[in-house]
């Protein structure tokens, strides 16, 4: 257990950690605003796919990372016309997202299953990532590691600091009121369900073309999912989704450490692979046991459909 | 001009009727789109998908043995969703299913009783509300979501399946395939047909959605389920248990998958491997969306989509296509569905907009 060690495996939490916080702050964004979106799974899974393609045909992860996020907003875009327009139940339309997002990235993406993507090189921040133990993981990172950073603090600037985040708080807890004041509430939603797809278009974007860097069906692998649990996990806040995440990421690469340290352990790979999905049903419970907590934190309108003029 | 939705006064019957089949039409058509944006010929298209399965008697009874497990699925689940109870975790409920239900046949391998066959459905549904208990109790002790819970659920069963099979139950004289032994033909489903692979899963299939609808229609734990789920508040106030209905929700769909999964097993795959299901639970929620939530509608549904699974195969022979395609037609489906049924409640009406 030298340094090196812990060093890789700080670095490796981040790493796993980024697309949830991502996408865990966009539908938090989404939520605040009183819409319950459950298709994160299904626009990670396009994103992923769209990304890869763009960046295996142009060359350019950037690109790919831009067409995860325009594919994510097309993702949402159907969900706003199912449940904002349509005023259809959220619940179902979000499943229905899900459904169709991953039967769809499989499909376009099956002539991609064979092609590898070559990896980006890291931005290093001169000097600081020379700092032994947290340098790596903190200094040595991709581009949308340090996005993820900078997004919990605009997110927890904008919706507690700004106007327009008053705002969309206001149409999460009281859409009436929010209507009655002159706000335009179906409006308002769509520009937070479209920024909740755009985030998680990038989270999948982040998975295909930095992560692994390939494209394989299910890769996203209920990452989605435990997105939306974070959400309840953090009661709403974007400083805690933070901590949740990397609590996920340090969860899901323990696996490939304990793997790699040798098969002196013998315990079976898929118990450490449902490592992840097991915390997340403990997290929640320990979240919602209390619950005050969850009455007080989440938005009062949350999955309640709005009917505009009534 | 504006389209705009006017609150009807009460909901149209029959426009909840009508719009399962606008559903279908609009997927019909929107899937001739996709087959001419794909570059393939959309009546060539439609017909490869939609009727080769079905041109022989032989694709007649796959389509049955095919709907067996989302019927089964989907009646379960119908039940819970009734009362709002959103159990998305039906796919790992059919794979535990399989599991205990599968893993009594291992055990009483060569065993000629009588009881096997019954005992083996009853284990299979037995470990579906096992696992369908756990969000249950979770949901009704700790509040915790059960759409979460649920579904986090079925990582974990896949992997216990992956497990089992690559480990302690793996077929020794399989050529290290992961897999189990193949069941013994005292532990399979006796075939209904000659000739073909319809099975008495099929039978259990149409019996539960028998009892599902006396369940639904003449219990009156059925109507307190409905009432919660159309007016919660109401079912508060008569007094009606909302930890009943969760339970009796979950457990119902448990049950169901549960019983789906073991067919499977002790059907057309004959072992346990890691394919059993072809995300036959997940599709079951669209079936009993598509249904209606009732055991006739969902009948037909559990047929139109187990011809979706066999178009999506019949256009990867045909056609070149990537088999997912049967789950771009299922989603598809389901989107036009909740996109129609606006109209149950609302009426579409143009006005001048307003300046």
């Amino acid at each position: 257990m030298g340094l090196s060690f812990i060093s890789s495996i700080l670095f490796a939490t981040v790493v796993a950690g980024t697309p949830l916080i991502i996408v865990a702050l966009g539908e938090l964004v989404t939520e605040k605003a009183g819409v319950l979106n459950l298709g994160a799974e299904g626009i990670m899974s396009v994103g992923a796919v769209a990304a890869f393609a763009v960046a295996h045909h142009t060359g350019s992860p950037y690109l790919g990372i831009l067409a995860g996020m325009g594919a994510g907003m097309l993702m949402a875009l159907l969900f706003g016309l199912s449940a904002l327009t349509l005023m259809a139940n959220q619940v179902a339309s979000g499943l229905a997202l899900s459904i169709f997002g991953v039967g769809l990235s499989a499909f376009i993406g099956k002539p991609y299953e064979s092609v590898a993507l070559a990896s980006v090189d890291p931005i290093r921040i001169p000097l600081l990532h020379k700092i032994p133990l947290f340098g790596p993981s903190l200094f040595e990172q991709q581009g949308l590691v340090y996005f993820s950073w900078v997004l919990i603090a605009a997110v927890a600037w904008f919706l507690y600091r700004s106007k327009a985040g008053l705002i969309l708080r206001a149409v999460g807890e009281s859409p009436v009121s929010a209507h009655a004041i002159g706000y335009g509430v179906v409006s308002i939603r769509y520009q937070a369900v479209l920024f909740g797809g755009a985030m998680a278009g990038i989270g999948g974007a982040f998975l295909s073309v930095f992560y692994t860097p390939m494209w394989v069906e299910g890769m996203v692998a209920g990452r989605g999912w435990i997105a939306l649990s974070l959400v309840v996990f953090a009661t709403w806040r974007p400083g805690r989704v933070m901590i949740g995440a990397y609590l996920f990421g340090g969860c899901m690469i323990t696996q490939m450490f304990v793997q790699g340290s040798g098969a002196r352990i013998s315990i079976p790979a898929q118990f450490l692979s449902s490592l992840p999905y097991m915390a997340t049903v403990v997290v929640l419970v320990l979240i919602s046991r209390n619950r005050s907590t969850i009455r007080l934190n989440s938005p009062a309108s949350l999955g309640q459909p709005f009917l505009p003029d009534a | 001009m504006w389209l705009k939705f006017e609150q009807r006064a009460e909901p149209s019957k029959v426009i909840s009727y009508l719009s399962p089949l606008l559903a279908v039409g609009l997927m019909f058509l929107s899937g001739m789109i996709l087959f001419l944006i794909l570059g393939k010929s959309p009546v060539e298209g439609f017909k490869v998908f939609f009727l080769y399965p079905l041109k022989d008697s032989y694709g007649v009874a796959e389509l049955f043995l095919k709907a067996t497990p989302l019927m089964l699925c989907a009646v379960g689940l119908s039940v819970g969703f009734k009362a709002n109870v959103w159990n998305i975790g039906a796919e790992g409920q059919l794979l535990i299913g399989a599991l205990v239900g599968g893993g009594l046949a291992l055990h009483f391998d060569g065993s000629n009783s009588l009881f096997l066959l019954p005992s083996m459905i009853l284990a299979g549904a037995l470990g579906g509300m096992i696992w369908a208990a756990i969000p249950a109790y979770l949901r009704t002790r700790f509040n915790a979501n059960e759409i979460l819970t649920s579904l986090m659920l079925v990582y974990i069963a896949e992997l216990v399946v992956s497990w089992l099979v690559h480990g302690p139950w793996k077929d020794p004289d399989g050529f290290n395939f992961p897999q189990t032994k193949l069941l013994s033909a005292q532990a399979t489903l006796p075939i209904l047909l000659a000739g073909t692979r319809v099975n008495t899963a099929l039978v259990i299939a149409l019996g539960a959605l028998v009892a599902g609808w006396i369940f639904m229609n003449k219990s009156f734990m059925g109507y307190q389920m409905k009432v919660a789920g159309q007016a919660e508040q109401a079912g508060r106030y008569a007094g009606f248990s909302a930890k009943r209905s969760v339970w009796i929700g979950m457990l119902a769909g448990g049950a169901m998958a549960g019983v789906a999964g073991i067919a499977e097993v002790a059907g057309p795959i004959g072992q346990i491997t890691e394919h059993i299901s072809p995300g036959y639970g997940f599709a079951a929620m669209i079936v009993a969306f598509v249904g209606r939530l009732s055991p006739i509608g969902i009948f037909f549904s559990s047929l139109l989509m187990a011809l979706l699974y066999m178009g999506g195969e019949q256009a990867q022979q045909y056609l070149a296509l990537p088999s997912s395609i049967s789950k771009v037609f299922q989603g598809m489906l389901l989107f036009f569905l909740l996109g129609s049924d606006v109209f149950i409640n609302f009426r579409p009406r143009l006005v001048r907009r307003r300046k």
